[in-house]
């Protein structure tokens, strides 16, 4: 028998039965709630008298449509209604509940790792697409609709069909300044939005072992944008050494026999994927978008591409329609689209690493005159370790404006948000039409490239700038 | 949730690809707490301007005409996890999607919902984009078939969706019904094997 991929043992050990029409009831170990997603959920339960059957395997924290410029006191309006009724609903459902107030706040998918409630191994659920991020750490974690959240509360339990395994083999070493932000715009470039669909991706390879928890999260973060809801690294010493000590890992013995399972769970060596690509990243250069999908991606020397020159017809209307959107002429160079606004955070990008990579850039520069950035942690704890490490004066000395944590300008369900036509340099990871604001343009990038085009205005190569 | 067996209506045709659920949905309104009536903000942004007033655009006519299929390209649904975004396609009287291909969630949460999602190729949504110009499609899940007059195209679907649809389940009762004492011998053995866990 062939050997088994980390899917494949994810999988395995997570089947509670076969649902007898071809469906696998699967069993979900942890479960994360964001206030914006799951009052539906909470009213399915309500409605039937039904409780949650573990409570204690829930956590609840509101992030998507928080202020960022004051916490409570700035609440008004359906988003305090949303962030009271998640508080309501964890109260009344006995789940654990972070409160916008609480130290340990911010999005849903820095606040699990960080809390060590993701962990290597364990199925995770959350009403949101990016739980993709959580299989940085070699936890089978995917993204839910509120029906599906409501099933999860109710029997612990989700019905899924098998996914089909991709071995995405990163081979080389990135070049400075050039991270998994930039791999994983040009993965998305090259092979198209959907090349994951139907498949769980697994990351491999030299470039993979060498990336820091933080780089794993971004890579698996990104991998919903190709169309897969499943991004896997392998856990490793990295990982390891990343969970040990944290509030919610297992601690002392149970946290050395946790290992030793975690251990067992890396692909076979004889182990077969259904599909594989492979890149070398060692040439690889900062990536942007240029369209208003993340697959319109494109190296920061190159140029908007001309729709007359796509391959089929669906194609150059569908680039058409982009350039129209963003406002764009076919073939200009990219380092000449300028700026109004940069937006440096997100479950993509908003961890300590990311802030520390802006403030390189940011550092002894000025933000351009005409532009606004926002800098918006992705956690009160990366906020004050920041704070801590003194990156909040670097960056306000340079004109960037410091933030509370939470999605933010990512998603634009606070008062951060573009104007129609403001052209944003950020550092989340959907440029779809209006995600950032009604009308907004948004170009990807990571936190460097965002901190380079903040300081010059338009968006640059970073390399050129350090 | 309602079964889903058969169905006649016209069709809506967004032939794009990538209509995300941003598009079909904006953020903005995920502030609204119901889940009925969001139907009037289905592709808002396509159907209004900044100031809220309607500008030309394919959806609304359709609507008015009481469209139930939407046509469309490539990863139809992609992005967001929200189901408001099939809350408000079911909320504007659209029970069946076909498109070439779907973004996971949302085929997921269509399913949740009693709205059939058929993977088609291009070429046969273009069959059918033209036959529904002429009139209402038909849609036969028991026989998986989809079509006007002469123009009846085959579709395969999963096992498991199709007798989710047609029986119109409840998930949850399902899951309990079926499996409790699955569950229950579940959690006793991973509590052996994984005690961290709980
Ligand atoms: S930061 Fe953006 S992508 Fe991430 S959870 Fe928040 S809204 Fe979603």
């Amino acid at each position: 028998m062939a050997g088994r991929t980390l899917y494949d043992k994810l999988w395995d050990a997570h089947v509670v039965a076969d649902m007898g029409d071809g469906s696998t009831l699967l069993y979900v170990d942890r479960h994360l709630l964001q206030e914006v997603s799951t009052h539906q959920s909470f009213l399915a339960l309500r409605d039937r008298d039904r409780p949650a059957r573990r409570p204690d395997v829930n956590l609840a924290v509101p992030d998507h449509a928080v202020p960022s410029d004051g916490r409570s006191e700035a609440l008004t309006g359906l988003a305090a209604a949303q962030v009271a009724r998640l508080a309501e609903n964890a109260h009344d459902f006995g789940l654990p509940h972070i409160a916008l107030d609480d130290p340990r706040q911010g999005i849903v998918h820095v606040i699990g790792p960080e809390q060590g409630f993701t962990l290597p191994g364990i199925t995770l659920a959350c009403g949101d697409s990016h739980t993709s991020t959580h299989g940085a750490f070699g936890a089978l974690a995917f993204g839910i609709g509120a029906s599906d959240c409501a099933t999860v509360l109710a029997t612990q339990c989700i019905v899924q069909t098998r996914a089909k395994t991709m071995e995405v083999r990163i081979e080389g070493e990135l070049p400075a300044w050039v991270g998994a932000k930039d791999l994983a715009l040009y993965l998305i470039g090259r092979f198209g939005a959907g090349f994951g669909t139907g498949y769980a991706v697994e990351y491999r390879g030299e470039a993979v072992s060498a990336m820091s928890m933080a780089a794993r999260m971004t890579l698996c973060n990104m991998t919903i944008e190709a169309g897969a809801r499943i991004g896997l690294v392998a856990p490793d010493a990295t990982t390891f050494a990343w969970v040990e000590g944290r509030p919610y890992a297992p601690q002392g013995d149970a946290f050395a026999a946790a290992v030793d399972y975690w251990r067992t769970l890396p692909s076979d060596a004889d182990a077969v994927y259904d599909a594989t690509l492979t890149v070398d990243v060692s040439n690889l250069a900062p990536q942007v978008t240029w369209g208003t999908n993340p697959q319109d991606a494109a190296a920061i020397g190159g140029c908007v591409p001309d729709p007359e020159a796509a391959p089929t017809e669906a194609a150059k209307a569908q680039q058409r329609r982009a350039l129209d959107y963003m406002g764009l002429t076919a073939c200009a160079a990219l380092t000449d689209i300028a700026i109004d606004r940069v937006f440096i955070g997100s479950c993509t990008n908003g961890r300590i690493e990311d802030l520390r990579e802006a403030a390189k850039v940011a550092a002894g520069r000025r933000v351009a005159p005409n532009v606004r950035a926002l800098v918006v942690p992705g956690s009160t704890p990366v906020k004050h370790q920041a704070e801590a490490e003194g990156l909040d004066r670097i960056f306000r000395d340079a004109g960037f404006e410091w933030r509370e944590a939470g999605c933010s300008m990512c998603v634009a369900m606070n008062e951060d948000r573009l104007t129609p036509g403001e052209r944003c340099a950020a550092t989340s990871n959907r440029n779809f039409e209006g995600r950032q604001g009604r009308g907004g343009r948004t170009h990807l990038m990571s936190p460097a490239m965002a901190a380079a085009a903040a300081v010059t205005g338009h968006l640059v190569d970073v390399r050129d700038l350090v | 949730m309602k079964p889903f067996t058969t169905l006649e209506a016209p069709a809506l045709a967004l032939i794009e690809d990538r209509i995300d659920t941003d598009v079909l949905f904006p953020a903005r309104f995920l502030l609204i707490m119901e889940k009925d009536g969001l139907g009037r903000y289905l592709c808002y942004d396509r159907r209004f301007d900044a100031q809220d007033q309607p500008v030309d655009n394919p959806v609304d006519p359709a609507l008015a005409a009481g469209a139930g299929i939407v046509l469309a390209g490539r990863e139809f649904g992609c992005g967001s996890s929200r189901e408001q975004a099939v809350w408000a396609l079911a909320g504007a009287g659209i029970t069946c999607v076909v498109a070439e291909s779907f973004g996971e969630i949302f085929a997921a949460n269509c399913l949740r919902n009693g709205v059939l999602a058929i993977r088609l190729g291009r070429e046969a949504i273009g069959q059918l984009a033209d036959a529904a110009a002429q009139g209402a499609l038909s849609v036969d899940l028991p026989t998986q078939r989809v079509g006007r007059g002469d123009i009846s195209i085959a579709f395969d679907i999963d096992a498991p969706a199709k007798e989710r649809l047609l029986n119109g389940w409840d998930e949850i009762d399902t899951i309990m019904a079926r499996a409790t004492t699955d569950i229950d011998g579940f959690e006793a053995a991973q509590r052996r094997a994984q005690p961290w866990l709980y």
